[in-house]
């Protein structure tokens, strides 16, 4: 009788209740939107290896770094195995069709980044053709590229029309790596400088070193920075996670905001049902006392109480995450590939979700549950709501 | 007929800021079993405060009630609760009714602090609810009944648990000269036929002449 009540009782104000459940769903779908950016931003970083370390020029990742180094960086001891890349940039048809563009040292390439897994046959016939390229199993399928097709580009950092012939598509080895970036051979952009703008031949933008024992990380990173200390292009060593971080510094005070404001939501789902619950426990005085007359305990108070709170809280929730499952799809088919390479509504994100919302119902009932257990039974039946 | 209610040395006062109020002072008073008492007197008396105590919804500041062997002072609130619900029927003067059950469920709704099954509660229910004259309005909420309805169904939901007594609070102060007649003609039938002792608190002197006994408060003191 007790849950007949209960739902009797949460259908009692049905525009009320429908209005709390709604500002429920919405401010959950908008916590699980931002959290599902942040963890989504987050993901590059998390997705860093801690066995690789980062080489960049000391004064800005903008400038390039001499591929003479490779074979000095090769030598430092716990280097495991050393490899490059340059950022390509250019446009593929305009800005909206973004992708992560690099050229890269293919024989060392895939061995530093097992997570980019590319079939044995792709591989070689990509290792044979200076021209060729491979592209992520996500912007091939968001683009349509298959096997022999040809992406043009428009280059800026290297100017000019470049074309690129797919010789592989990779498979991300995981939900955290990026299925959205196009890598092709250092040498055919090399080569093409080393003719069209001398002076630009040799330029490698990082280094990527695979080490044999991520403790050993600060002290390898000293050493590489030692051996260039005083040079013309000085180095900064640095493990990947650190460089993922510098790198997207200045965005970091959005996502720090975001980070507060989905726990802001949070806040205000609390007070949307903590004010329900309030006008719902003191329109219901009366009824309380009366049932505290006939005998029913504290317990079933509470049940009837906190039970209306945990199942609009949960409703209100469910409706959210329902309604957050197309947003997050559909934002994430707007956004420009490459923004967010990974986007989608994570498993802790939803339990985050579920929780809070447990929390919130606890929290909303909690006032008007200690005023109703305190109040005595006749003060109960004389109050006039 | 051995007493059902004593009351000794009785007094209950209320502390407003550092001001202390008394309500009742030394009130004794025995009500024997099947007893049908009237409690009578001006407003601020003290009635409901008595008749609140005697039904163990509220606590004296000194002196015993004690009911059906019960020193109702020794109880926790868990137990006083417990002992409510299974020896006081409680008539209100608005009612107070649950709107969102019908009149069966509000009838039932006592009975699940009992052990009866499902089935024991439905026979119980139908039974009172015929007893009071609703037996055609059981799916009816208390707003689709007249006042001297939802009264009759608070009566039938005093009785379902079976009590050992009948609190009666004002029950015709918001009815009708014809409802409130039937209604007191309904608990005249319950006390001689099913022999349920009843205290009831009322202005109305028609209400008090169905009751056996009249006792007076004024002032907190019974004369």
């Amino acid at each position: 009788m007790v849950a007949k009540l209960l739902i009797k009782n949460i259908f009692r104000h049905k525009l009320r209740t429908f209005l709390t459940v709604t500002g429920l769903a919405l401010a959950v779908m908008a916590f699980c939107f931002l959290r599902t950016v942040v963890t989504a931003w987050d993901a590059g970083i998390e997705a860093a290896a801690v066995d690789r370390l980062i080489v960049r020029h000391s004064v800005s990742f903008i400038f390039p770094l001499p591929y003479a180094y490779k074979e000095k960086i090769n030598k430092v001891p716990g280097a495991e195995k050393v490899t490059f890349a340059n950022w390509f940039g250019g446009t593929y048809i305009d800005q909206s069709h973004f992708f992560a563009r690099m050229a890269v040292e293919p024989e060392t390439f895939f061995d530093v980044y097992p997570e980019y897994m590319l079939p044995k046959d792709q591989y070689e016939t990509f290792m044979k053709e200076r021209n060729s390229c491979v592209v992520g199993a996500d912007i091939a399928k968001a683009e349509n590229f298959k096997i022999g097709d040809i992406i043009p580009l428009e280059g800026d950092i290297y100017p000019g029309r470049w074309e690129f012939v797919v010789r592989g598509i990779y498979q991300p080895r995981d939900k955290i790596t990026d299925g959205t970036a196009m890598f092709f051979h250092w040498k055919y952009v090399d080569e093409r400088m080393k003719v069209e703008m001398p002076g630009r031949e040799g330029d490698v933008g990082w280094y990527v070193i695979k080490i044999n024992n991520p403790n050993q990380a600060p002290y390898i990173s000293e050493n590489i920075d030692a051996l260039f200390a005083n040079s013309a292009a000085e180095t900064k060593t640095e493990s990947e996670r650190v460089f993922g971080q510098n790198m997207m510094g200045s965005l970091n005070a959005i996502i720090i905001s975001m980070n507060v404001m989905s726990f802001v939501i949070i806040g205000v789902i609390m007070l949307v049902l903590g004010n329900t619950m309030i006008m719902s426990v003191r329109e219901r005085t009366s009824e309380y006392a009366v049932m505290k007359t006939l005998g029913f305990s504290s317990f079933h108070i509470t049940g009837l109480i906190a039970g209306e709170s945990l199942i609009i809280a949960f409703i209100g929730a469910g409706a959210g995450l329902f309604l957050a499952m197309p947003v997050i799809q559909g934002f994430s088919q707007v956004v420009p590939k490459g923004w967010f390479p990974v986007f989608f509504l994570e498993d802790i994100t939803v339990i985050f979700a579920g929780l809070s919302a447990l929390l919130v119902a606890f929290f909303a009932a909690l006032f008007p549950l200690i005023k109703t257990l305190r109040m005595k039974i006749v003060d109960g039946l004389r109050f006039i709501g | 007929m051995p007493d059902i209610v004593e009351i000794k040395n009785l007094s209950k006062s209320y502390r407003r800021d550092s001001l202390k109020i008394p309500v009742l002072e030394n009130i004794n008073m025995n009500v024997p079993e099947g007893e049908f008492l009237a409690l009578m007197g001006p407003s601020g008396s003290g009635k409901t405060t008595l008749l609140n105590m005697i039904a163990g919804i509220d606590r004296p500041s000194g002196g015993d009630v004690v009911v059906a062997g019960t020193n109702l002072n020794s109880l926790s609130e868990t137990a006083l609760a417990k002992w409510r619900s299974n020896h006081v029927g409680f008539v209100f003067q608005f009612y107070n009714l649950m709107p969102v059950l019908t009149a069966f469920e509000n009838v039932e709704l006592p009975l699940h602090l009992t052990n009866l099954s499902k089935k024991e509660r439905d026979a119980h229910v139908r039974k009172v609810l015929e007893i009071v004259g609703l037996g055609d309005r059981m799916k009816h909420y208390p707003n689709q009944l007249s006042g001297g309805q939802q009264q009759r169904v608070a009566i039938a939901r005093a009785i379902a648990s079976d009590p050992t007594l009948i609190v009666a609070d004002e029950p015709t102060g918001d009815l009708d000269r014809q409802s409130a007649a039937e209604i007191m003609t309904l608990l005249a039938r319950l006390n001689s036929e099913l022999k349920k002792t009843i205290i009831m608190v009322t202005h109305d002197q028609h209400a008090a002449e169905k009751a056996h006994t009249k006792r007076m408060l004024d002032k907190g003191t019974l004369e």
